[in-house]
């Protein structure tokens, strides 16, 4: 077994393991899992370094190439560089926080937690896939679970939105499908063998004509996922209406499948229309940066706050992978891991708010801190976070888009850096506003007052997640001297094209 | 022989790790051994400041008769590209080593006073902790060998700040303070934030040593590019400058400072009168080769925003009625001096007097508005009150109190030979060298900062003799204890000859006192002790009439002008009303409608079509004969034709 399939393995024996044993002991299985697979995705990191240190320069590690259909040259081809490392970590920390988030999880508990584990397999292949159809399938695999997590274990108008999420999402995938059907088809112009290895592809260049189709199309594909305004509606319903260990891995890793997308496959592939187009989604980009900001002003339910807050974050990403220069290219990957902790983070919270007051509403809550000051601290460090405090995570991966997006001489360019700099302000409004009306202030209402704190398995998420934002934010460079690496060559081959 | 500097990194790391220890189990340990933790911990900083600067002034910080700027350590912390990243390291220079001598002075003192002012409050370990991340991260900025760091530090403080003004968390109107005061600047900080991008732009540095090296090329192409009729580099002060107003709370952004005074009163001195406000003076100068270099009309901007804060606040200051409001608007007003000051410099020897006036003022200040914080502290301490007509005739209970206030109030009105004297002095003087307009301004505040202390000075201590429900008593010996030590400070420090440390261009020089200058000041500042004394040191004095006199005058003043209610009315009904509303029903209904509406039709679509696929075989085959023969009469008819 090769290491990366590992990531793959790791998660489906877990899902099979967890329909054998007993249904009170699922959680436990699903908690050691996960574990297993965080402790795999250090030791991978370590190896990762080991090779790199040792001089090895090729472009992916661990590389595994097994064909899978061969006469459309399909592949099932692993490899990781160091923008897809950064991204396993985040997934592994992630899933691992998520199965402790839903430890009061009753309802239907095994079904869950096999479905959570179905997603997240589904996530770790799409990250160390290097053939596009491969990639494509475990898209697949992550999205589907959502229906059922959502529609089954959901509150409130839960079929609604798990099926306006859903078809949303397919709906973005058949543009997907069409672009990543195009790139395969144009991916010899000298009449080679076709191929769907996206390192491959990246070495020739597309046809201009080809590119000019069918980068939209993958690029609105994954930037759905990302929360492209104006396709980003879903996204609050679906987050609302999500169990927490679903928002979590739904905002913290899988709409980080369209940023990661969009940048690795729909830019860095088809360079030429990226550039032709960059104006039209910078707009739309800086838009959602700022509208998402403004929008979580006015919302009350903190879910909804941090759902236009992730549209507003994930408008970064799509700004930053639209810069087209490698510190911003390296910053939109750290925007992904730093706004991935984050937002698992808040959604952690938020729902352990919500098992104990039952409302989302921050105008019914108030004075919480008093009751529950493990929980109202970690919420301020979420939103400290969120809005770029120096130390946390946030701010190490904004200022890198910020400083890469400066190197754009352009007015146009340079208006909307600043546009979408000034949303930083904006952020600290609504993250003050909730947090301080929901935890300072007297006790609004009495039957707050006997509430319990955070239990173990509660803390076992918040404090992994906080210790990651702020190891990342305190101790930055070598996170970020790893993904500038990985981007290193994609980028060299990005000018040249 | 050369000091080695460089275990001046340990005076930032060992207040983080008092942070770490004291907020993570704060709450394991008794709270009086969290203070005792970061007490000493803070003092232990300020005995190595204080050798650093014996070092640095005293014994061998010059080569050559010039001071040295020192870079004691530089590490990398945020690699952008090969020649840009942003470094974590300690630049000792003489602003930034009396600035490390101010912070862990008054921090000090502040944590000894907080043992009996904070005693018995629910959170003493959380205060504690604060304390600390507060002193290290202005720490951090003051020693900040870039303006990278700077910012990240700057960001820092102004979160200690949130978190200390918002103490009182069950409180509302301090949450909404402390919301203010982080919103308020962090606007500020976003032009800050884009200074610092445009400037790295075309320097492609941070560093504050290369940004100041003479022969920098890419300094001279930015102050040759013009950009909407100013060149970029006074673009990028500009904005640089307008984070400084905003910490420093210079008009238009100052709205945030009289509500902060909703946290502990400490916390006022420490944060809010001594050094967080002062850092956007301290930012202009260690820009200040910049400025006075290469944009002189930045510089002219310094000065006009801080020649019209020092009015605009002095003028305030004269009908508050809350002790504390009273302090943090001269606090405004004393640092629009400093801007003034710096604004009115220019580099290089006796040019330079305003550079030096500006860190010597705000040298002084923070001794003597500290010490009157922590007095005004020991007052509310005693009558429970923060009201000025709450109080009266508290010299008699309060004898430390009275006595350190007084030379306080003696140093901030500029009276010989108290501290503020002298260095209002050259603030003014450098003022009369460069325009009148502004010394005559600077003039003026000088008065009303007479009258308005000796206002507060009469009404808290002399006035009325009230009868008080709890007979007041002087504050415990921890509290005493820092106000007789900033109160022997505030008295001696002016006879410190600064020209001889700091100085622009790093060249000690000498100063002489200005007699004209001198005399017209003292003057001013007698008359307005004058006023103040028949109008309040008796009760029923002649306050009320000067009230009726001027209704008008009065009442803008007393509202502060209506800023706040102008910035209300854009925050909320603009902001929230008519732009983050309508965006919120925008998205609900019309984009995300759209999409529903897509959905709608397809469904309703779908259920016309659906009956089209019944499973009836015969009306499958009805349609399809029906078909057949539609099919068959076409053709024949097109046959016909």
């Amino acid at each position: 077994m090769d290491r990366l399939s590992l990531l793959i393995w790791v998660p489906a024996i877990t899902m099979i393991a967890m329909t054998l044993v007993d249904k009170s002991k699922v959680k436990w299985v699903s908690a050691i899992g996960a574990g297993v697979q965080l402790i795999q995705s250090v030791f991978l990191l370590f190896a990762f370094f080991g090779l790199r240190n040792g001089g090895d320069t090729s472009e992916m590690l661990f590389v595994k190439d097994i064909t899978w259909y061969k006469s459309l040259n399909i592949h099932y081809t692993v490899g990781i560089d160091g923008v897809s490392m950064s991204l396993i970590l985040l997934t592994s920390v992630v899933v691992f926080a998520g199965v402790f988030a839903s430890w009061e999880m009753k309802d239907r508990v095994k079904e869950f937690f096999i479905t959570l584990f179905m997603l997240a397999t589904g996530v770790f292949g799409f990250f160390i896939s290097t053939d596009l159809f491969t990639m494509f399938l475990f898209y697949e695999l992550a999205v589907i679970p959502m229906y059922l997590l959502i529609g089954i274990w959901g509150t409130g108008p839960k079929e609604y939105s798990a099926m306006k999420l859903t078809l949303m999402l397919m709906g973005a995938s058949a543009f997907l499908l069409v672009g990543i059907l195009g790139i395969y088809f144009n991916s010899s112009p000298d009449g080679g063998p076709l191929t769907f290895n996206f390192v491959e592809i990246s070495k020739i260049t597309i046809p201009e004509s080809a590119q000019m189709f069918f980068f939209p199309l993958t690029f609105v594909g994954f930037g759905v996922l990302a929360a492209l305004y104006p396709f980003h509606t879903w996204s609050p319903d679906g987050h609302a209406s999500a169990p927490t260990a679903v928002s979590m891995l739904h905002a913290g890793v899988l709409m980080k499948l369209g940023g990661y997308g969009a940048l690795r496959i729909a830019v860095m592939l088809m360079p030429a229309a990226a550039h032709y187009y960059a104006p039209v989604f910078i707009i739309l980009a800086t838009i959602g940066a700022v509208y998402g900001a403004l929008g979580a002003i006015w919302q009350k339910d903190l879910k909804y706050i941090n759902a236009y807050s992730s549209v507003s974050h994930l408008g970064f990403i799509i700004f930053a992978v639209l810069m087209f220069n490698q510190v911003a290219f390296e910053g939109a990957v750290l925007q992904m891991i730093s706004h991935g902790f984050i937002t698992a983070l808040f959604f952690a919270l938020i729902g352990m708010i919500y098992s104990r007051t039952h409302t989302r509403n921050i105008n019914e809550m108030g004075g919480l801190m008093k009751v529950m000051p493990v929980l109202g601290v970690g919420y301020f460090i979420a939103g400290f976070a969120s809005l770029g405090l120096p130390g946390f995570s946030a701010f190490v991966a904004e200022m890198t888009i910020f400083v890469g997006a400066f190197q754009n001489n352009d007015v146009f360019v340079r208006t909307a850096t600043i546009l979408v700099v000034s949303s930083i302000v904006i952020t600290a409004v609504y993250v003050l506003r909730a947090a301080g009306t929901m935890l300072y202030g007297p006790i609004k209402n009495k039957e707050f007052e006997g509430l319990s704190d955070a239990r173990w398995y509660d803390k076992v998420a918040v404090f992994v997640l906080i210790a990651v934002i702020a190891g990342m934010g305190m101790f930055p460079n070598w996170l970020a001297g790893m993904i500038y690496d990985g981007l290193g060559p994609m980028f060299e081959r990005f000018v040249m094209n | 022989m050369q000091t080695n500097f460089s275990y001046t990194i340990w005076i930032p790391l060992v207040l983080l790790a008092s942070f770490l220890v004291v907020g993570l189990f704060g709450d394991k340990l008794r709270p009086r051994l969290s203070g005792l933790i970061s007490t000493v911990v803070i003092l232990f900083g300020a005995v190595l400041s204080y050798w650093t600067a014996f070092q640095y002034f005293l014994v061998n910080g010059k080569a050559d008769g010039v001071y040295q700027t020192i870079v004691a350590a530089d590490y990398e912390w945020l690699r952008f590209y090969d020649t840009l990243a942003i470094k974590m390291g300690v630049l000792l220079d003489p602003i930034s080593i009396m600035m490390l001598v101010v912070v862990t002075t008054i921090s000090s003192m502040v944590h000894i006073y907080s043992f009996g002012y904070m005693k018995g409050e629910k959170g003493f370990e959380r205060f504690y902790a604060f304390l600390s991340l507060f002193s290290f991260s202005m720490i951090g900025l003051v020693i900040a060998t870039n303006l990278f760091q700077m910012y990240i530090f700057w960001e820092l403080v102004g979160v200690s700040s949130f978190l200390l003004i918002g103490f009182y968390y069950e409180k509302p109107s301090a949450v909404a303070a402390s919301k203010k005061a982080f919103i308020v600047t962090r606007f500020a900080d976003f032009g800050f934030l884009v200074g610092i991008l445009l400037l790295s732009y075309f320097t492609k540095t941070f560093d504050f040593q290369e940004l100041m090296q003479p022969d920098n090329a890419a300094i001279a192409e930015m102050a040759g590019l013009s950009f909407m009729g100013m060149s970029v580099l006074t673009l990028a002060l500009v904005l640089i400058f307008m984070g400084g107003a905003g910490k420093s709370a210079m008009f238009p952004l100052h709205i945030w400072l009289p509500d902060a005074m909703e946290g502990p009163t400490p916390v006022s001195a420490l944060i809010h009168a001594a050094t967080m406000v002062v850092a956007g003076v301290y930012l202009v100068a260690r820009l200040f080769g910049l400025y006075a270099l290469h944009a002189p009309d930045a510089l002219s901007v310094v000065a006009a925003v801080g020649a019209f804060t020092s009015l605009f606040a002095a003028v305030i200051a004269l009908t508050q009625t809350d002790i504390k409001r009273v302090l943090a608007f001269s606090t405004m007003s004393q640092i629009g001096y400093m801007m003034l000051a710096l604004g009115v410099s220019r580099y290089g020897g006796t040019e330079g007097l305003g550079y030096t006036a500006s860190m010597f003022h705000l040298f002084t200040h923070a001794m003597f508005k500290g010490l009157l914080f922590l007095g005004a502290g020991a007052i509310i301490h005693a009558v429970h009150s923060n009201e000025m007509t709450d109080m009266g005739g508290l010299r008699k209970y309060l004898p430390i109190t009275h006595v350190t206030f007084l030379i306080a109030a003696l140093a901030i009105s500029g009276i010989p030979p108290f501290s503020g004297f002298f260095s209002k002095d050259i603030i003014l003087s450098a003022a009369y060298e460069h325009h009148p307009v502004y010394f005559w301004t600077g003039w003026a505040v000088a008065g009303l900062t007479a009258f308005y202390m000796f206002r507060l000075y009469f009404s808290i201590f002399w006035g009325e003799n009230r009868e008080y429900e709890h007979k007041p008593h002087e504050a415990p010996f921890s509290m005493s204890f820092a106000l007789i030590f900033l109160g022997i400070m505030s008295a001696v420090v002016g006879f410190i000859p600064f020209s001889k440390y700091v100085s622009s261009d790093l060249m000690p020089y000498e100063t002489h006192l200005h007699m004209n200058v001198a005399v017209l000041s003292v003057v001013v500042a007698v008359i307005g002790i004058v006023v103040a004394a028949v109008m309040y040191m008796k009760p029923g004095g002649a306050a009320d009439k000067v009230v009726k006199a001027v209704p008008g005058l009065y009442k803008l003043s007393l509202h502060k002008f209506y800023i706040d209610e102008i910035y209300l009315f854009v925050t909320h009904k603009i902001i929230f009303n008519y732009i983050s509303r309508p965006i919120a029903w925008f998205d609900r209904n019309v984009v995300d409608g759209s999409m529903n509406g897509m959905a709608w039709v397809t469904n309703k679509v779908s259920n016309k079509i659906k009956g089209l696929q019944s499973g009836q075989l015969q009306q499958y085959a009805f349609v399809m004969i029906a078909g057949m023969v539609g099919l068959a009469l076409f053709v024949l008819y097109w046959a016909s034709r």
